[in-house]
């Protein structure tokens, strides 16, 4: 009962995000700041990561593919596959989801607890649309480009690994990387970052603004948003697959 | 004039306010008080709309709160300055942005003329030149009056303040409760003020209620707090040797 009651609150919440904006000039500022803190500041970790997490998968896949009836062009082949339709979207939005969410939750739950979301409710203003409509829509702005630049980083790192380990040659691996290329991967990973932003602006925006106490409450709607913004990228992951891929 | 009529608001199903009636007048100082638990916040909230009442209307100026539509609603909050008590200022931007804020998003006046009313009113609360501080850079005072500031820029009718000198050093505390009173007076409004602070009931209360368990308990003024036997207010307003003192030196005078 209770979880259906957080259901039902979460999409009462959705329906009063989802107003004009009452003001353009301020929400068009409040936009470009929330790109730069949800978006632009996750940059260098989602850079990092997905270089490594490639060359990891490219190394990984030739160590086990060691049959000589196997082209080492394969090594390219899965690990193309492996960022573009999982790691990419499903692994980087989890990481998301850990860093933004608890931000999120964070700041909207110091809000409430110190009464500034009352402040904006009494000046006449929907906090709602006011605090997370802006978050939304630079997620599902930004995270399509961020997740893309982690295809490409990620493919790249395992050139590099190769290239320095030695296991396979660049040519075998740029082979593996054109071989029956999709482009309806690439749509369907971006569709999945699309649902996964949603849920990553979303879920934790909700934990933080029903938040009742003090900073200890905060701090565990911020666990709670992290761990329930996993669990449906999760599920929402599974059930996207199936409708998308089968 | 803010006008209360049989208030009541509860919260999973324990009654917090009992059927509460009363009058705000305009261009003074209303003062609640009471213990702490008593009800004060929830009817100060109930007043400016953040708690919908389960029973009973708040009417201002004749126009009920609930009964508004989503665009009179929006235009009644901006007749509506409020001070909280941890001062609400939003942390993330300078006293001059929290200032500005409400002018940006309900006005359309000029960069230029936002700063100038800014000025104007930090002038008026003695806080000139602090416009690029962070409220994190400002003492509680301080904070206090750029809350006060915010409360006041967009020149709203009715100002209403959740104890605004609670954590305040006794001579700070003096300063925003008279920046209070000169502020009710200057700009005519309807002042409410949630206040367990004595020193505020004695020198500003222009009309004091006071709530117990969620019903209003007594009414009147500074002057007739001095002189009432009701026992709930004594014995809360006189709860400090000194006040006692003060109560047993006014009514000698008096006799």
């Amino acid at each position: 009962m209770m979880y259906l009651e957080h259901v039902g609150k979460y999409f009462m919440m959705l329906g009063r995000v989802f107003r004009k904006p009452q003001k353009f000039r301020v929400f068009y500022q409040a936009l470009m700041k929330e790109i730069e803190d949800l978006g632009i500041k996750s940059l260098g970790i989602i850079m990092f990561i997905s270089f490594f997490i490639g060359g990891v998968i490219a190394l990984q896949t030739a160590l086990n593919l060691d049959s000589p009836f196997i082209p080492d062009s394969l090594i390219g082949f899965a690990a193309k596959r492996s960022i573009i339709l999982e790691f990419a979207p499903t692994f980087c939005c989890i990481i998301l989801a850990g860093k933004v969410g608890s931000y999120i939750t964070s700041s909207i739950g110091t809000m409430r607890v110190t009464e500034q979301i009352d402040a904006l409710e009494v000046m006449g203003i929907n906090a709602l649309n006011f605090l997370v409509l802006p978050k939304i829509l630079a997620a599902l702005l930004f995270y399509p480009f961020l997740i893309t630049l982690a295809m490409v980083l990620g493919i790249f790192g395992g050139w590099v690994a190769g290239v320095l380990s030695g296991l396979f040659t660049g040519a075998d691996y740029i082979t593996g990387i054109q071989t029956d290329f999709k482009p309806f991967l690439i749509v369907y990973a971006l569709i999945k970052t699309l649902i996964f932003s949603f849920l990553i602006a979303t879920v934790p925006s909700y934990h933080g603004y029903y938040v009742k106490g003090g900073s200890i409450a905060v701090g565990r709607a911020s666990t709670q948003a992290v761990v329930w913004t996993t669990i449906l990228i999760v599920i929402a992951n599974y059930f996207l697959t199936q409708m998308l891929l089968t | 004039m803010i006008e209360v009529k049989n208030l009541h608001k509860g919260f999973n199903g324990v009654e917090v306010l009992k059927g509460i009636s009363t009058t705000f007048l305009p261009g003074k100082t209303n003062l609640i008080i009471g213990q702490s638990g008593s009800g004060k916040t929830v009817f100060l909230k109930s007043l400016i709309g953040l708690h919908v009442p389960e029973e009973g209307t708040v009417s201002f100026d004749g126009r009920i709160n609930t009964a508004f539509s989503q665009e009179e609603k929006m235009q009644w909050r901006q007749e509506i300055g409020m001070v909280f008590q941890g001062s609400a200022l939003f942390d993330s931007q300078t006293v001059e942005e929290n200032i500005m804020f409400p002018l940006k998003m309900f006005t359309e006046k000029s960069q230029a003329e936002m700063l100038d009313r800014v000025n104007t009113v930090l002038k008026r609360v003695n806080l000139e030149n602090s416009n690029k501080k962070l409220p994190a850079e400002l003492s509680g005072g301080m904070q206090k009056r750029v809350a006060i500031a915010r409360a006041i820029v967009m020149n709203p009718k009715y100002l209403f303040c959740d104890e605004p000198n609670s954590g305040l050093d006794p001579q700070t505390a003096i300063v925003i409760d008279n920046l209070i009173q000169e502020i009710t007076e200057e700009y005519k409004i309807t002042t409410v003020v949630n206040t367990h602070d004595m020193n505020s009931v004695i020198e500003i209360g222009e009309k004091i209620i006071f709530l117990n368990k969620g019903v209003k308990a007594w009414e009147g003024t500074s002057e007739d707090i001095f002189s009432t036997d009701n026992e709930a207010v004594v014995s809360f307003v006189y709860s400090s040797n000194l006040l006692k003192k003060v109560r047993e030196v006014y009514l000698n005078e008096k006799k």
